[in-house]
């Protein structure tokens, strides 16, 4: 198999339906045993990439090896090597949790004593083993997206594509997820996960890629895009309006806000860059000041133009 | 894709689908309740009068000649009602995310779908088995021998097989699940327009025509001929070729369906 290429390799992809493009030339590396997080509002074209890499579409143009296979001549091969947990549960809601497991251990032709032992490995792993007979579609949001993943690892795929693995789950749940998502890393699988939750990709992933309209407007790790954004900016907050109207004369690079009666200055971090502003400002008019460096909110907004994951970032806050 | 795993893919399948119907089992009963009450309804309601006009009975039949004479339509009907619900139980799991899983297994595609087949033949038979009893209980008696019985089973699994085939392409054509419930419908009605319900001599000659050359005619006058163990005909092969027919065009229709869908 394909131990000295990248798990996936996608040069020039292109999808478009009708006149409406959604992949507008996607180049995508991502070295084995590494973490890869397309980050992107919806409508990005993220699902559209991981269909098209997991075989449920068929790409326009391009050429896109994953595990070593061509996704157009050989999507057996393709299909072999990956696992894949979608942005919409993909479990039997008849079933139990049980049945579920056995279904994919069949599917993954697994013989019936791997079968079995694998089966209740994963119940207990995915703390499912009190769950394990009743039916799925009593099962909370966290449960079945436990169950999910536990049915997509269950056949030890070397390559997990998590479409929005996370979406919709509350804080815990999400954790738990991540901590799954690592252990798998540190087995040596593949992951490429999308996400529209910034910090999940900093949590989770060796390099991020930044996707907007069909297209990859930036790529590295989190702290390489972070340094793409000219820093992070001190917040000033003042006690009265003409503080605040004096300082941001002098600052024009600076942005106001009356009703917070705040200035947020530019920095890039530096010690010298902090005095210099503090150095400009009266000390009577001044209320309080805080330091922020430069999340991946900035990075987005930076790279995009508009800040698309504002609501998406306050969800994520809890 | 080796043929191993074709079948043992398609045993997967049939499992997922056997505990299926186990966990919702108001869909068969439903399925079911349909023809017994055809039954009921023709053979109280209507078979005093429709037993005096059958043919070929010196002095004219009576309700329970016309009970023998609708039985086997009835049987028929049973299978074209599960058939009906296989359409519902298809378009129903394609809307589910799990149908998308199964496309990025390395597994046989098709199996997706002969599970549904294979399950609904094993639905038909439980269904035939109960539809028959009553008839039993009403007064159903022939001269039909063991060998009768089983062309009767014979006959009605291959005709399950090949209209579920035709029905899961409908589930799969389906934009809704409403849609998947109501399409297949005429199969329900063309039974009234065959050999099943009054004999096709009675019609108006256009209908009869019709009547008479419609594929499930044949079927139904073969039923017939075995369940009350009269000598077979010609019909016999029409009925064999028109299922063998259906099932394929059912067949490909449905696999092309199946593999093109895209994803969400």
């Amino acid at each position: 198999m394909a131990t000295t290429n990248p798990a996936i390799e996608v040069a020039g992809l292109t999808k478009s339906y009708d006149d409406h493009t959604v992949l507008d030339g996607v180049d995508l590396i991502v070295p084995e045993g590494t973490v890869y997080a397309l980050l992107g509002p919806n409508g990005a074209g993220k699902t559209t990439i991981v269909n098209i890499l997991s075989t449920l579409l068929t790409p326009g143009a391009g050429e896109i090896r994953v595990a070593g296979f061509d996704v157009r001549r050989e999507p057996a091969g393709v299909r072999a090597a990956i696992g894949v947990t979608g942005q919409f549960s993909a479990i039997d809601e008849l079933l139990t949790g049980r049945e579920n497991l056995r279904l994919m251990a069949d599917l993954a032709h697994l013989d019936r004593t791997t079968a079995t032992t694998s089966v209740a490995g994963m119940l207990d792993r995915f703390d499912l083993v009190d769950a394990a007979d009743r039916r799925a579609q009593t099962y909370s949001g966290g449960m079945k997206r436990r169950l999910d993943l536990a049915m997509t690892l269950i056949a030890r795929p070397r390559l997990i594509f998590l479409d929005e693995p996370t979406a919709g789950l509350d804080p815990r749940s999400r954790r738990d997820l991540w901590a799954i998502v690592r252990e798998q890393v540190a087995d040596g699988v593949t992951v490429l996960l999308t996400t529209q939750y910034l910090d999940e990709a900093d949590q989770l992933a060796d390099r991020i890629g930044v996707l907007d309209g069909g297209r990859l407007v930036a790529e590295g790790t989190a702290a390489e895009l972070k340094r793409r954004v000219p820093g992070g900016h001190v917040s000033v907050q003042f006690t009265d309006a003409v503080a605040l109207a004096a300082a941001a004369a002098a600052h024009p690079d600076a942005s106001t806000d009356a009703d917070a009666l705040t200035l947020q200055v530019p920095s890039d971090g530096s010690i010298a860059g902090l005095r210099r502003l503090l150095a400009g400002l009266d000390d009577h008019g001044v209320a309080g000041l805080t330091v922020e460096s430069a999340d991946l909110d900035d990075v987005f907004l930076a790279l995009t133009g508009r800040a698309a994951e504002a609501r998406t970032a306050e969800e994520i806050s809890a | 894709m080796s043929t191993t795993y074709t079948v043992r893919d398609s045993a997967t399948m049939l499992r997922r689908n056997l505990l299926h119907i186990r966990r919702y089992p108001s869909l068969s009963i439903l399925l079911l309740a349909q023809p017994i009450l055809f039954l009921l309804l023709f053979v109280y309601v209507f078979g005093g009068t429709l037993g005096a006009g059958l043919p070929g009975l010196p002095g004219g039949g009576d309700r329970s000649d016309y009970l023998v004479f609708i039985t086997p339509g009835i049987l028929f009907m049973t299978v074209a009602s599960i058939a009906l619900g296989t359409a519902i139980s298809t378009a129903t799991d394609m809307t589910t995310g799990i149908i998308a899983r199964f496309r990025t297994l390395n597994i046989a595609r098709v199996s997706v779908l002969t599970g549904h087949v294979l399950g609904a033949v094993i639905r038909t038979g439980l269904a035939v088995v109960i539809v028959a009893a009553v008839a039993f209980l009403l007064g159903f008696r022939s001269d039909a021998g063991l060998l009768g019985w089983l062309g009767v089973v014979g006959l009605l699994v291959l005709i399950a097989f090949s209209l579920t085939w035709l029905t899961v392409g409908m589930g799969l054509a389906a934009d809704s699940v409403e849609t998947a419930s109501n399409t297949p419908m005429f199969l329900m009605i063309l039974p009234f327009i065959s050999s099943g319900f009054v004999p096709t001599d009675a019609m108006p000659a256009g209908l009869r025509q019709f009547a008479e050359h419609q594929p499930f005619t044949p079927m139904i006058n073969t039923l017939r001929a075995l369940a009350t163990g009269a000598p077979t005909d010609s019909d016999l092969w029409l009925a064999i070729g028109w299922c063998a027919l259906i099932a394929l065009l059912g067949y490909l229709w449905s696999r092309r369906l199946f593999l093109r869908v895209p994803a969400k």
